[in-house]
């Protein structure tokens, strides 16, 4: 791997580098914070009746479409600092991205439309959100298997793709439902817990299965993680894993009895811990990868625009992403606490 | 047999075509809320929060259907127009990060607090969230507008192994064509949005809703676009001359003139035939063209023969720009014959009421028939000079993008209908007492409070 790090001093060295993290932590935001609305999306057909489903939509309605400018950023990331990569990656998986767009369109207007429209139309609204949201879910899970495996025509990876689809809806879920677990009270709250088990025995099963067929859909990643050093640097990130997932369930076991004693003080804990997985779960997958930005074809410095290039946008983020950080936590405390209901007075 | 290259034209074009209609309403919207919100701070009066609470709909609705379509026109650039990128990115990247960082994360954020934090942060702050939100939507027309104007007028750059480098931001952002685009853009955002405001309070009074909050409406509306419509098409005639400077194949193929001559006639119908290269049934004043594009009867203007291979099709720019120019006319002759009666009279007759109805989308026809004239005018080259469109296409099969175009027409077929019908519902909504969006349920409303009581009941 050293080999194909070139000198870090210059800036077609560094620059790379450097924006490789931002489009990861770009992803990595996006994944946690559009996941948990997306969730809140699979969930909605859950709710019992119009009240429900409107706490629901009210849980979520300052905060998505800010959630989603994420994506534009991390795509853009990846579209103006490896441009070539770009257009490789998005070609490769045309299809999904064109589902995944249809999806996320659905679910954004299906958002406002439905309680704009005449009241007989609002659950075929409620209905688009849902599927929007699934489509978008499963068809972001399917592009990160298709990426993993550096688009491999066999049937083995194929199925690899399919099955961390499931797996992303079920992490979706699990975010949406401790979301909600914050953002609720009484029945619904008892709901979400409900749904946070469900879907944490699912992540739990997709978590282990991609894992385990990770390393034999890609012999580099194989030999990544099972070289004998390399294993004992790693093992923390599992353990790690499985630990977090622990506490999670623990917690999501306990909150109906502490709820009953009136007890709200570890609400977060569920959500707190799903985030946690996920960044785990990013963490090992950004070492699998690296430096790839195109799997076992094309490094990050194979793909980087020109330095000077980079080197305008790098000044402007290094400015503004910490503003943009900034506002975005001054909006989560403005609507902090329970959901209320969404009133634009 | 259509091959991926027309696909990937018309899937872009469907795409931006969609895109666009709703931008060009958030960004004059924006402002428009602005002015109902400081309105009512200075006079307390309540019908400027009345008209906001009304707009603010239509603006959130407008927004996320905006929202939406632009993170399709993202991913555009990757799946069907990798060349673009492999080409041009070092110029292109830039410009799109800069609307990401400074715009999009600005709007999208202050957006939620405009829209619902009205009792969480006081009145000041959702006053400071409405102007974020105002200048976000502004400062990312800023920003996509450098770039579209620097592929049709491309400077500060040089050719590196057929790759751009930049060699002056200045240049690229402050690029020939960009002002003249930047300001007839947002007139044209500012036109839209008046004669959506005035249509749509027409519709209202026609219905009988009578408030002080759709009259103050229907006057804004009509004053916006009476003082901009003429500034529009002065600014219109100067980025035509611009235009005649750095792409005179486009403004040949604007007015069909087919070879280059002194005295050009104005062709103000015809049939353009690019088998003959020339216009069938054509009716034409003598040296017009000539005196608009030069100021002189018998100047010499650039014909299509000039440019071999290099020019646009000619008969699609030719229409688009009649169809702009038509709606231009339209909309002088309407908002003055409303300035004039509202001037008066006070009031407006019905007649006028109902065709200023019928035109509340009209911005629409009149941004896009603008939008295809500029843009099918660059043709054949994607970055004019350097880049040709077809060489920038993708390699995905032409089935693959047949089939999610079709998906995307569908959508978009059904979105728009959805989108026009639900505003006019709003409409007819808001002229009722109990406005249904006002309070959407949840927790508050007393309404609902038997209904919550009998769910907790089963529970």
């Amino acid at each position: 791997m050293l080999e194909q790090v070139p000198d870090l001093t210059t800036a077609a060295g560094w620059l790379p580098l450097a924006f490789m993290l931002v489009m990861g932590l770009a992803i990595l935001a996006y994944v946690i914070l559009d996941g948990f609305d997306l969730g809140v999306g699979l969930l909605l057909q859950l709710g019992d009746g119009d009240k429900q489903k409107d706490t629901m939509i009210a849980s979520i309605g300052p905060f998505w479409d800010a959630n989603e400018t994420w994506l534009v950023l991390g795509i853009g990331i990846l579209l103006v600092a490896f441009p070539v990569a770009h257009g490789i990656v998005l070609g490769a998986l045309y299809l999904p991205v064109a589902l995944m767009l249809i999806g996320l369109t659905l679910r954004g207007v299906a958002f406002d439309f439905r309680v704009k429209a005449r009241d007989e139309h609002k659950s075929t609204w409620d209905f688009a959100f849902f599927a929007g949201s699934l489509l978008a879910s499963l068809a972001q899970g399917y592009m990160l298997g298709r990426f993993v495996t550096g688009f491999a025509e066999d049937l083995w990876s194929y199925l690899f793709a399919c099955l961390i689809a499931l797996g992303m809806a079920s992490g979706f879920a699990l975010l949406g439902s401790t979301w909600l677990i914050i953002k609720t009270t009484d029945e619904l709250q008892r709901r979400a817990i409900t749904w946070a088990k469900r879907s944490i025995v699912l992540l739990a099963i997709g978590v282990a299965g991609v894992s385990l067929a990770t390393p034999f859909v890609s012999q580099r990643i194989f030999e990544k993680w099972f070289g004998l050093e390399n294993l004992i640097v790693l093992w923390p990130i599992p353990a790690m894993t499985a630990v977090t997932f622990l506490i999670a369930y623990r917690s999501l076991a306990r909150l109906p009895e502490r709820l009953d004693k009136d007890l709200h003080d570890s609400e977060w804990i569920p959500f707190a811990s799903t985030v946690a997985i996920f960044m785990l779960a990013f963490h090992g997958l950004a070492y699998s990868l690296f430096p790839y930005v195109v799997m076992d074809r094309m490094t990050i410095w194979e793909a980087a625009a020109a330095p000077e290039s980079l080197m305008f946008i790098f000044v402007g983020a290094i400015i503004v992403l910490p503003v943009i950080v900034g506002y975005s936590v001054y909006a989560y405390r403005v609507f902090r606490g329970k959901a209320t209901d969404l009133s634009y007075y | 047999m259509l091959d991926a290259l027309l696909l990937s034209r018309l899937q872009f074009a469907a795409n931006i075509s969609f895109h666009i209609l709703f931008p060009m309403i958030t960004i004059g919207l924006a402002w428009v809320l602005l002015f109902f919100k400081l309105r009512f701070n200075a006079t307390g009066d309540e019908k400027w929060m009345n008209a906001y609470r009304f707009w603010v709909k239509v603006f959130a609705l407008t927004f996320a259907l905006g929202v939406v379509s632009g993170i399709t026109m993202s991913f555009q650039f990757g799946t069907n127009w990798p060349g673009f990128m492999n080409t041009v990115g070092n110029v292109a990247g830039p410009l799109l990060a800069y609307e990401v960082l400074t715009a999009f994360f600005l709007e999208a954020t202050f957006l939620g607090i405009m829209l619902f934090g009205f009792k969480r942060v006081g009145n000041r702050m959702h006053t400071v969230a409405t102007v974020l939100v105002a200048v976000g939507t502004s400062l990312s027309a800023f920003w996509i507008l450098a770039l579209v104007s620097w592929m049709h007028t491309p400077t500060g750059f040089e050719m590196r192994d057929g790759v751009a480098h930049v060699t002056s931001w200045m240049e690229v952002i402050f690029n020939p064509s960009f002002g003249y685009r930047m300001i007839h853009t947002m007139l044209a955002s500012f036109l839209t949005v008046a004669f959506l405001v005035t249509g749509l309070s027409a519709y209202r009074l026609l219905r009988g809703d009578d408030t002080p909050a759709v009259q103050a409406a229907l006057r804004l509306g009509i004053v916006m676009a009476a003082v901009l419509t003429p500034l529009q098409i002065f600014t219109g005639d100067l980025h035509g001359l611009n235009t005649l400077e750095h792409q005179p194949a486009k403004v040949a193929a604007m007015e069909a003139l087919w070879e280059t001559q002194r005295g050009a006639p104005l062709v103000l119908f015809g049939l353009p035939d690019a088998e003959t290269q020339s216009n069938r049934f054509a009716i034409e004043l003598p040296g017009m063209a000539s005196l608009i594009l030069t100021h002189d009867m018998q100047g010499e203007v650039k014909g299509i023969n000039e440019f071999p291979g290099a020019h646009p099709p000619v008969a699609p720019v030719f229409w688009s720009f009649r169809v702009m120019v038509g709606i231009g006319m339209l909309m002088l002759l309407a908002s003055w014959a409303a300035a004039w009666s509202l001037k008066r009279k006070g009031q407006l007759p019905p007649m006028l009421l109902k065709g200023l109805a019928l035109m509340t989308f009209s911005g629409w026809v009149g941004v896009l028939a603008g939008w295809y004239t500029t843009e099918i005018g660059r043709q054949p080259f994607l970055v004019t000079g350097v880049l040709r469109t077809a060489d920038a296409v993708t390699s995905v099969p032409a089935g693959n993008i047949a089939l999610t175009l079709a998906l995307y027409l569908l959508l978009y077929a059904v979105l728009i209908t959805a989108y026009i019908t639900v505003v006019f519902y709003l409409a007819r909504q808001a002229g009722q007492a109990d406005s249904k969006t006002s309070e959407p349920t949840a927790h508050g409303p007393r309404v609902l409070a038997g209904k919550a009581a009998t769910e907790g009941g089963h529970a």
